[in-house]
């Protein structure tokens, strides 16, 4: 691939690299989470240009859509507005950045060694026929387990975070006879 | 475009992510870290499916992923709403009441 979508992939990465990097150094939650928002975008273009239409839907849908506005949310009810430091506190921030370059290092440095074998034609298709057609069948025992741990989630998120009634009698446990 | 170059940015934005985990006192911007190192394993998958495996089994796996990083942000912010609840703020040093 030449020309345009070239430059549409530079430019997607920027996005998504640079704003990942705001999320990890600005001060202020509420515009770290706003830059999250930057990349959850990025990284859907970047499955766009690797023909993986389905996930790139999923990941607005389920990223922005969903865990960005939980996170918002948690922002907004776990911090007093009137507070001026609208806490992010940092700490440990040298030995963090040390660490994290000479990681980067690594992994970057093991990326571009020629070491994986591509494949011969690489083709540009659909794949959302393709991947329901396997959480039908081949996958369907993990498609099925991820939909008993999405209601695990979904009940236990709701019992944790209702509040404390102390009005109401909790029903004891009953005591064994 | 190319696999390197994509396996540099996913990199970038995993180390991103372990900074932000670390640096951190405030849970829900720890949060935000684990999200972009998740995001940083997809966009590994996804690449690998596209470029090197025949069968597109890492997309699939990407799907997982999404599933599972939704389930754990809504418990997650259950918790932190508690932990609010509980200590009056939701940075990760308050919750050291197990502390022997």
């Amino acid at each position: 691939m030449k020309g345009p979508a070239d430059l549409i992939f530079y430019v997607l990465a920027a996005l998504t690299v640079g704003s990942a990097i705001l999320v990890a150094t600005l001060p202020n939650i509420i515009y770290a989470a706003v830059a999250l928002l930057f990349t959850f975008g990025g990284v859907a273009g970047l499955y766009v240009l690797l023909s993986a239409d389905f996930l790139a839907a999923t990941q607005v849908l389920v990223y922005v859509g969903g865990i960005l506005v939980l996170i918002m949310f948690a922002v907004f009810l776990s911090n007093q507005i009137s507070s001026v430091k609208l806490s992010n506190p940092v700490h440990f921030r040298l030995p963090a950045a040390a660490l994290c370059l000479v990681l980067f290092g690594v992994l970057a440095y093991t990326a571009v060694s020629p070491s994986f074998v591509l494949k011969a034609r690489i083709t540009y298709q659909p794949t959302t026929a393709e991947i329901g057609e396997l959480l039908m069948t081949r996958y369907l025992l993990p498609f099925e387990v991820a939909s008993v741990l999405l209601l695990a989630a979904l009940i236990g998120a709701a019992l944790l975070s209702r509040p404390d009634r102390p009005d109401i009698a909790r029903p004891d446990m009953e005591e064994p006879k | 475009m190319a696999l390197d170059k994509l396996l540099v940015i996913a990199a970038a934005l995993f180390c991103c992510g372990l900074y932000t985990i670390l640096t951190r006192r405030n849970a829900v911007a720890i949060l935000m870290g684990v999200e972009l190192v998740l995001n940083a394993a997809n966009i590994n998958f996804v690449a690998f499916s596209h470029y090197v495996s025949h069968l597109i089994g890492g997309q699939i796996f990407a799907v997982f992923v999404i599933v599972l990083a939704a389930a754990e942000a809504a418990v997650a912010l259950a918790i932190f709403l508690r932990l609010f609840a509980t200590t009056g703020t939701v940075e990760v040093d308050a919750a050291d009441q197990l502390r022997g």
